[in-house]
């Protein structure tokens, strides 16, 4: 069982959670992701790993809540245990040889940018972190990113939390003005990676997305997770989850990602009433 | 005095239309007087044919003996001594072209129901109050098994007796390999895989689910760090295999290792699982093994009308002739000499149907098996909304990748001796991660040959 040793509400619909794991936290790297349980019957969910503390044992995972099983860890508190927590699964970003990197993180997808952008900076790289949320309530590690960036862009679609306007647009800005970067990392929601990637194709600057798909196993064995990739098929867990941007088929995923939107709603309706009930 | 019938006792079974609604075991085994009667029909041959057609060479005679006496706790010891999952194996053997095809019954009439005796001592033994188990006395040393599948719980048992301190690594949340993930419920219920799991760990080893090695935890590490003298990969054959045709991406399309572990290992056929599955109304099942037989079983208890499309004719079908029968009288019509080029899609990407290249046969190919050609310009279009390819499955490239020094074949195979020792010292592998997609009994046969020889090398050492 895998204690929960620390929970933080990061905005209304964020957590973060630190969970003890210490196997799992000797090996895990930036870029690298969990399976986990909630309980005896639950399903299984892939996470992508925040960040790790390899002396206390823990692995810092960061989730919103979307759907069944994320409602129920939410509901989950200090003390509480997971029934299950696999990992580090799949491979983790390349960082060699990188000297100036972009780092442009969307919505809860900063909270997987982050570590890459911290562990980008802890080797000396120059790092320019672009974050983008929808509102000033969403926004999440902005401080953690500011430490990690020499050059930090908040943007927001409303216009309540830096500037107004999408990731693409700050980007694009940076680009204009001269940086020269010989990497974007990309992550965040389907259609925000297929925008940047669409953007840095026309610069010709080679581009890294990060994708979670939906995943069973999580080593190979499903095929759940399969992708487009310039042309051939590609496993998240084992081939990824990171993929050369410009060549993933983004409106593919795009489409498998929704295969079970319906239930999944149902599923997430039924756990919230059940809760309410609970409360009551 | 033998039973000279010519025939064997029948096997209970759930009648096909009750059964194909619902995941309960379909096979209900003998009753004790079944039991007996039949095994009255073995001729007790001197020169034991039927064990020479079993991999893990059972003394098959002697147990049919005891059946036959009505001492079945008898029976069960000798079976025992040469098999260590004899509930699962008298459930999924392919007995008629083992040991029950080289019977001298067979040669006229039916031979003896070896398996389904093998299943009834088993079944009888699994029902009987628990008995304390002694736990061999320790020798000291440790060994590492990964994965527990049918070659890893067969290396642990027979290890675990001679009184190493065994521990399985198990990468997903539920020990059993493809026994928990793969077959269905109602062929070999899960309960029964538990209980053989409970009694390798009554011996005293140790089962570590969540671990996956490659990811976790290397070979090497459990070699160097955590004092693991031998180590054994039974990771069997778990990447599935696609076509490569347009539109296998779609939704509605899943291989069969997803289909089948959704099913079996999430229960999501129980109308309050929390993982999906979507068998829609009309799926197509591509492949003629025994994986698209449990596949398309699954998917019409799942509400769906289902088709089965194999390249070659019912002649050529490797699946077991019971798993096809058992299809056929499910409802699940078959589509031979038929290979998909093509899955279409609706407007909002879900598959919409499947287009077929009709075939014919012609010459045996490499596999003996007359090889499919397409028939110039003639394609069927199946109307569909689910497929589930089925067309097999490689070693998972996991451990390969992340072990240095362990050879593989060009198509993934980890290379391995008779006694299963591969390219790297102390450390032994068997089953599917060697042999590509194989039986469970060849797989526990592995396990047990590897354990003998992983004894060997340690007491040696």
């Amino acid at each position: 069982m895998f204690e929960i040793l620390e929970k933080k509400s990061l905005n209304p619909t964020v957590t973060l959670m630190k969970i003890a794991a210490p196997k799992v936290a000797k090996k895990a790297e930036p870029g690298q992701f969990i399976i986990l349980r909630t309980d005896a019957d639950g399903e299984r969910i892939p996470l992508t790993i925040a960040d790790f503390d390899r002396e206390a044992g823990t692995i810092t995972i960061i989730f919103q809540i979307v759907g069944a099983t994320t409602e129920k860890l939410n509901h989950l508190n200090e003390g509480d245990c997971l029934q299950d927590f696999v990992g580090p699964l799949g491979r983790a970003t390349e960082t060699e040889g990188l000297k100036k990197v972009a780092v442009v993180g969307g919505g809860v997808g900063c909270a997987i940018a982050y570590p890459v952008a911290k562990k980008l900076h802890e080797l000396g790289v120059e790092v320019h972190s672009i974050v983008g949320f929808r509102n000033k309530d969403l926004v999440i590690l902005e401080d953690e990113f500011k430490a990690a960036s020499s050059k930090f862009v908040l943007m927001s679609d409303d216009g309540t939390a830096g500037e107004k306007g999408l990731v693409t647009d700050a980007l694009k800005k940076l680009i204009e003005s001269g940086e020269k970067y010989d990497r974007v990392i990309t992550i965040g929601p389907l259609i925000m990676m297929k925008f940047v990637c669409r953007l840095t194709k026309e610069y010709e600057i080679p581009t890294v997305a990060s994708m979670n798909p939906i995943m069973i196993d999580g080593t190979g064995m499903c095929g759940g997770c399969r992708l487009t990739v310039g042309g051939q098929t590609k496993f998240a867990c084992v081939d990824g989850p990171e993929f050369d941007g410009h060549l993933i088929d983004f409106d593919e995923a795009m489409a498998r990602g929704a295969m079970y939107k319906p239930f999944e709603r149902k599923a997430h309706e039924d756990t919230c009433n059940l809760f309410k009930k609970e409360v009551k | 005095m033998p039973n000279m019938s010519l025939t064997r006792n029948e096997m209970p079974v759930q009648a096909p239309d009750v059964r194909n609604k619902n995941f309960k075991e379909v096979a209900l085994g003998y009753t004790e007087e079944q039991a007996i009667d039949e095994a009255k029909r073995c001729l007790g041959c001197k020169a034991k044919p039927c064990s020479t057609g079993c991999p893990v060479q059972i003394d098959i005679p002697a147990f049919i003996a005891r059946v036959a006496e009505g001492d079945f706790a008898g029976a069960y010891k000798v079976i025992t001594q040469s098999s260590s999952l004899p509930a699962v194996c008298g459930r999924v053997c392919p007995q008629e072209t083992q040991c029950e095809s080289k019977c001298v019954r067979g040669k006229k009439g039916e031979p003896v129901a070896i398996g389904r005796l093998e299943r009834f001592v088993a079944d009888w033994h699994n029902a009987q109050p628990e008995t304390e188990v002694e736990k061999p006395a320790s020798n000291g040393h440790k060994a590492a098994v990964i994965g527990s599948g049918p070659s890893g719980l067969a290396c642990a048992g027979d290890l675990a007796k001679k009184g190493y301190d065994v521990t399985v690594f198990e990468a997903l949340h539920v020990a059993g390999g493809v026994l928990s993930y793969g077959i269905p419920e109602f062929r070999l219920p899960k309960s029964i895989v538990q209980k053989e799991i409970e009694g390798l760990k009554a011996l005293g080893v140790h089962v570590e689910t969540n671990t996956v090695v490659g990811r976790t935890i290397s070979i090497d590490e459990l070699m160097k760090e955590e004092g693991f003298e031998s180590v054994f990969i039974g990771s069997g054959a778990g990447l599935p295999r696609f076509m490569n045709i347009p539109g296998e991406n779609l939704n509605g399309v899943y291989s069969a290792n997803e289909f089948l572990t959704r099913i079996n290992l999430m229960k999501a056929y129980k109308p309050d699982s929390s993982t999906p599955i979507k068998a829609g109304t009309k799926a197509v099942i591509v492949g003629g093994g025994n994986v698209a037989m449990d596949a398309a079983r699954c998917a019409k208890r799942l509400g769906a009308a289902v088709y089965i499309v194999y390249r070659r004719t019912e002649n050529e079908l490797p699946a077991r002739a019971e798993e096809v029968e058992h299809a056929k009288e499910e409802g699940i019509i078959f589509k031979f000499l038929t290979n998909p080029t093509e899955i279409t899609s609706t407007e909002d990407g879900w598959v919409k149907s499947v287009i077929c290249q009709e075939m014919e046969l012609s010459e045996p190919d490499a596999s003996g098996r007359a090889k499919p050609v397409p028939k110039e310009g003639a394609f069927v279009e199946i109307e569909a909304d689910c497929v589930i390819m089925s067309i097999g499955t490689s070693p998972n490239p996991l451990i390969k990748s992340t072990t240095e020094g362990l050879d593989t074949q060009k198509w993934g195979g980890i290379i391995a001796d008779e006694d299963g020792l591969t390219s790297k010292e102390g450390v032994y592998a068997g089953g599917d991660a060697v042999t590509g997609a194989a039986t469970v009994i060849l797989a526990m046969g592995a396990g047990k040959k590897a354990a003998a020889a992983m004894d060997e090398y340690m007491q040696k050492k």
